[in-house]
């Protein structure tokens, strides 16, 4: 692993980023637009709901989880996909990169552009909605944890798709959390969902966060088992996606794919 | 390259290949379309991989170890332009990064010079014309000052007077540097002023071989370019000379 080499794939997106007000932008305009929207949400709520009862920390909080998981998955895609709408692939893989460099560059690339995103939706959630973290207190790092581990692999899956089945599967990726959204229980606690839907919930890692979450500011604490469960599948499902990733790799790789991916030879 | 073989399902693409490029050599790969070369290229560059054969480079396995062996490669093709949303600059940079040049910043000025980009620093490279941004792939091939440089078809968008320049480029690269070049073209004359050595692939099998400039004599042709067309037409009656 070439710290150099994975370097120099942030540096091609940091360029792509400074150079681009409209990839720019989104990394914080629409998460900032979900906090106020919801803020306002919850402060209509608040005064229609029982006194005492907070709706700030449980959805405002919920949303800003669950963008910042959103953005987490979107920032590898979106690194991907640049790679895609460019026809970079065979310039990149011609030369001593290697698919795992690859990969940790878009992860990288993530890391930066998602903390962007969150540092943004804590400021503004704070200072305009009164949303305090420290209702959530020491449990704030891990649920951010499980949330970043789970979107990297959702963003590392979803690129595997789109290597696999052509530019054109991108319109599959990006309403992947919408769809997972339902199952995770981010608004509503998982006992609402019927008996399938609950067992769908007990797979995706971002479900025992909400639950948590929900737990906390009910009052009550958070038992490390359910959690720790969360944290063990993020980290298979990472794994799963990341061999999922060179597995189609290697298959571009045998049928020249990779030499002559674009629009055209694909969709 | 030993016996490289590369077939999409019953059709042979590449069947037994074998040549070798040595330093300061310029070596032709010529054939119609669909004889092999590209999938030659892509092969030799680690992104298709073949069915069998044995590729070295610099005396690097490039199966065993891929990294180390395309460290020592690199390529230009009209098909491959550099990505149109950075300038020529920033391209440059990152795939300097790639490639772990050193004294980056050097051998990009260098580089900027000889191709005549200077004045494009700082523009996006899809804004440039198709010559312009040949030009700058050329300047990415030679980053890393490569033994082993493939070009395909480096001067096909080129005005002829750019073209004449890129041919002295690349002619200083192998004279006055210590790599050798692996070139397609279907420009004859350019093969016959750059290429000391050509190979005529046809239906994925290396047909002829030879000195580009001795080598229609020797089948009774005028020139390279009537050769050519013999290879892409009727190749069998040159299968039994």
């Amino acid at each position: 692993m070439s710290p150099t080499r994975v370097g120099a794939l942030v540096l091609r997106q940091f360029y792509l980023l400074r150079g681009s007000p409209a990839r720019l932008l989104p990394m914080f305009a629409w998460v900032a637009i979900d906090i106020v929207l919801w803020g306002f949400i919850t402060r209509y709520l608040n005064t229609v709901a029982p006194p005492g009862f907070n709706f700030v920390p449980r959805l405002l909080g919920a949303v800003l989880l669950w963008d910042f998981l959103t953005r987490v998955m979107h920032g590898v895609s979106t690194a991907f996909f640049e790679d895609v709408w460019s026809r970079n692939f065979l310039n990149f893989f011609a030369t001593p990169l290697s698919v795992e460099e690859y990969i940790v560059g878009l992860v990288v690339t993530s890391i930066a552009t998602s903390a962007v995103g969150l540092a943004v939706m804590l400021v503004l959630a704070a200072a305009a909605f009164g949303l305090s973290y420290a209702v959530y207190g020491a449990m704030l790092l891990p649920f951010l944890l499980v949330l970043f581990v789970f979107g990297i692999a959702l963003g590392v899956f979803g690129a595997a798709l789109v290597l696999r089945l052509g530019p054109a599967a991108e319109w599959l990726i990006w309403p992947v959390p919408a769809m997972v959204s339902p199952f995770a229980g981010v608004f509503y606690p998982l006992a609402t969902m019927p008996a399938w839907m609950q067992a769908v919930a007990r797979a995706i890692p971002a479900s025992y966060v909400f639950e948590g979450m929900r737990a906390i500011v009910s009052g009550g604490s958070v038992s490390a088992a359910p959690l720790a469960a969360g944290a063990v599948l993020a980290i298979l499902y990472v794994l799963l996606a990341g061999w999922f990733f060179l597995r189609v790799y290697r298959r571009a790789v045998r049928t020249g794919l990779i030499a002559r991916y674009s629009a055209e030879s694909l969709s | 390259m030993t016996g490289l073989r590369k077939a999409y399902g019953a059709t042979a693409a590449v069947d037994d290949v074998s040549f070798r490029v040595a330093r300061k050599e310029t070596v032709g790969l010529l054939g119609p379309n669909g004889a092999g070369k590209t999938t030659t290229i892509n092969m030799i560059l680690g992104v298709l991989e073949p069915d069998g054969g044995r590729i070295e480079i610099e005396g690097v396995d490039l199966a065993a170890d891929r990294r180390m062996a395309l460290r020592h490669t690199n390529f230009a093709a009209v098909y491959a332009p550099l990505p149109g949303n950075l300038t020529v600059e920033e391209n440059l940079r990152v795939f300097g990064r790639l490639y772990g040049v050193r004294r980056l910043a050097e051998r990009i000025a260098a580089l900027l010079a000889q191709f005549d980009l200077e004045r494009f620093r700082r523009v996006k490279c899809g804004a440039l014309s198709s010559g312009e941004q040949t030009r700058v792939s050329l300047a990415k091939a030679m980053l890393n000052e490569p033994r082993l440089l493939l070009l395909d078809e480096p001067t096909a968008s080129l005005d002829p007077a750019s073209a004449r320049d890129i041919r002295a480029g690349i002619r200083r690269f192998t004279l006055e540097g210590s790599g050798g070049v692996l070139w397609t073209s279907h420009n004859m004359r350019e093969v016959e002023e750059v290429c000391d050595r050509v190979l005529f692939l046809s239906r994925g099998k290396i047909l002829l071989e030879g000195d580009p400039k001795a080598l229609p004599r020797d089948y009774g042709k005028t020139s390279l370019e009537e050769l050519f067309i013999t290879v892409a037409r009727e190749p069998l009656t040159l299968e039994e000379n």
